[in-house]
């Protein structure tokens, strides 16, 4: 970033250290679970835990290189977030997974379609919910009669096609 | 038999009237999601592989090369009506393509993409099938070593050497390779990283980790912009066609571009943008109206345009020879392959010679389907160009969940589509690549199983790697891929290497 260059130096950057962190955790746990495996590396003296021992110190050695530079505040600068919208695709995507073998596919996906919808900007969910329905429900016919692949079916596909 | 007759027999197999309809299903799927703002081609086909789990082996893939090329030829109507590149490698068409639409030029803007693109499809294709036989039997004596050693180029090469930061290219390369640790042990049979989590005993889905990071993290992403910008869709006046003069500026840089793209997206040196960045040079230099460029240059758009698909078709080179994928979209056709389990390589030719052929020689079919297809309906592409971006994401994240439903309708599957688009998310609001994480994930036990394999052979000599002289001088290029760029950054040099960035593919 030519930009930065020009500014006051900048300070550490916060969250570029808890990337840095979390490296260390991913590393530690492939190190932890590399320790109980039995190593069978038979003559190659290679074995199972052998790679995952060279990744998790790779990662804590990118870790701590993650770490120098956000001290430095080499991190390129990130545009504000509007949290908002980000966090309905995640509860979308969550009411997805809770309903999707309680409801069937196309109550499921409806929603995650409403609340994506949301996120962008289609705020009335009396609408959109719906319409997502019909959409999702309409997918799922072809999918799964067409062309045969397995969609979980609820009580609304159920009542269309009742041999499912 | 040589590659001529095989590439005939490939062609009787790919001219069956079902395959034709795979073949056309598959383009016309390819181009009209391709041509969605914001979805490049890896996106594309991971999207639509879904569609092909129910097909026979070689129905599927012959419409995965149809989504494949499709894919390709939608980016680039995107890019020339709404200057929004929906794959990194169109960015230079939008460049001059982008200023030839607001002209009223941007009918032979649009004839000049899809006709080099045939060309440089055509071409391409046939030196791949050219190609293909001399490698394969290259290929054949390689051993465990040399492939250990083409898998850390491809590994250097996607990460580290081009991009704005080898750390952050590195990161999400050993990010890959932990998560392809993830599963049972091919060699011992022992878990690994399954925490008694018996789901994750299989290891991580490729399609599931490459759907997740690039279509629900790229909507994450958009979806937490602060400033929504909608981009405005530049209508098409005038003539489609070209006139004799836009004709004689194009065949030259159409020719050109495919001899540069084609070698770079052969070589296991990642995305295809390197080789339109190159095109675009050279035209640039060549060319007889120097003053038009940056202001509309047909051979801006005829040259890298060919370029990008050139390069596509080379990037089939290393994934159907040694089953080496050298870009995402790659990886994830290679996971397409795998769900039949059908394992590409110099084996396969020999194995399933019908299948590969047919394979190749329906990718020139594509080639000429996208040719009739793309201009006539080109009022089809720009409305789809105009769907609202919330009905356009919901669809998006609709089609993804499908995908991964599809496979394995579980809610584990979904909470780890949830996981990895957030994963995704962070990594790109960070600024880490996308790329080098999928081929990560998918090279990585194949990696490894070669270099156990090495090592066995040596009885755990390391020096047996660097003692063949093939592997010692792909390793060594890979060193320096590695090494080179870091001085180059380290002198302050390192824009030209970040605008050589390989973004999605």
């Amino acid at each position: 970033m030519s930009v930065s260059r020009h500014e006051p130096p900048r300070r550490r950057d916060t969250a570029a250290l808890i990337v840095a962190a979390g490296l260390v955790v991913i590393g530690a746990v492939l190190l932890w679970d590399s320790s109980r495996l039995a190593d069978l590396g038979g003559y190659s003296g290679v074995g199972p835990a052998s790679v995952p021992r060279v990744v998790g110190v790779a990662l804590i050695g990118l870790a701590i290189w993650t770490a120098v530079e956000a001290m430095r505040g080499d991190f390129p600068l990130r545009a504000p977030q509007n949290i908002p919208p980000v966090l309905w695709i995640v509860a979308g995507l969550a009411a997805q997974l809770i309903l999707l073998n309680v409801a069937g596919f196309s109550i499921a996906t409806g929603l995650l379609f409403a609340f994506t919808a949301r996120a962008f900007g289609k705020r009335n969910l009396a609408m959109t919910i719906p319409i997502g329905i019909a959409v999702s429900f309409v997918v799922w016919t072809i999918f799964s009669q067409l062309l045969m692949l397995h969609l979980p079916a609820g009580p609304l596909e159920h009542l269309v096609f009742p041999r499912g | 038999m040589s590659a001529f007759e095989f590439l005939l027999q490939g062609l009787a197999t790919a001219a069956d009237p079902m395959m034709l309809l795979y073949a056309l299903v598959g383009v016309t799927l390819g181009t009209a999601v391709g041509v969605l703002p914001g979805i490049g081609p890896a996106l594309t086909v991971a999207l639509l592989l879904p569609v092909t789990y129910r097909l026979d082996p070689a129905g599927s893939l012959i419409m995965f090369a149809g989504i494949y090329y499709g894919g390709m030829y939608g980016g680039s109507t995107t890019s020339i009506l709404l200057n929004t590149p929906g794959e990194s490698a169109s960015i230079i068409t939008a460049l001059e393509g982008n200023k030839m639409a607001r002209k009223g030029r941007g009918g032979p803007a649009l004839a000049t993409a899809a006709i080099g693109s045939f060309i440089a499809g055509l071409i391409a294709t046939l030196l791949l099938a050219f190609l293909a036989p001399t490698i394969v039997k290259v290929a054949l004596v390689f051993g465990a070593r040399e492939y250990f050693a083409l898998m850390v180029l491809a590994f250097v090469t996607v990460s580290a050497a081009f991009g704005d930061s080898a750390l952050r290219g590195l990161t999400s390369l050993f990010l890959g390779l932990a998560l392809a640790c993830v599963g049972i042990d091919q060699l011992t049979g022992q878990a690994r990283l399954s925490f008694g989590v018996p789901e994750l005993l299989d290891g991580i889905e490729v399609t599931t980790m490459a759907v997740a990071m690039f279509a629900v993290g790229e909507a994450l992403f958009i979806a937490g912009q602060r400033v929504q910008v909608d981009e405005e869709v530049t209508a098409v006046r005038g003539s489609i066609w070209m006139s004799r003069k836009d004709w004689a500026r194009s065949w030259k840089p159409w020719l050109r571009g495919t001899f540069i793209g084609f070698p770079i997206g052969a070589m296991p040196a990642g995305g295809a943008e390197i080789g339109t960045f190159l095109s675009y040079a050279a035209e640039k230099k060549l060319t007889r109206h120097p003053e038009e460029f940056g202001h509309g240059a047909i051979e801006g758009v005829a040259g890298p345009e060919a370029a990008n698909n050139a390069s596509a078709a080379g990037t089939l080179v290393p994934l159907l020879t040694l089953g080496l994928p050298t870009s995402a979209t790659a990886a994830i056709m290679l996971a397409g392959f795998q769900q039949f389990g059908l394992q590409p390589g110099p084996l396969l030719f020999a194995t399933n010679p019908t299948l590969v052929w047919g394979l190749i020689a329906s990718l020139l079919i594509a080639n000429a389907m996208l040719l009739v297809l793309n201009l006539p309906m080109i009022g089809l592409w720009v409305k789809l160009l105009k769907v609202p971006k919330p009905w356009l994401y919901a669809g998006i994240l609709l089609f993804a969940t499908l995908g991964t439903i599809g496979a394995n309708p579980s809610s584990f599957e979904l909470g780890l589509l949830l996981a990895f688009g957030v994963l995704g998310y962070l990594m790109r609001l960070f600024g880490y690549p996308i790329a080098p994480i999928v081929v990560g994930l998918i090279l990585g036990p194949m990696a490894e199983q070669q270099l156990r394999r090495a090592l066995s052979i040596s009885q755990g000599d390391w020096l047996y790697l660097i003692q063949s002289p093939i592997a010692a001088t792909l390793l060594a290029i890979a060193a320096l891929a590695l090494i080179v760029p870091l001085i180059l950054r380290a002198r302050g040099k390192g824009e030209m290497l970040s605008q050589l960035a390989a973004e999605e593919d």
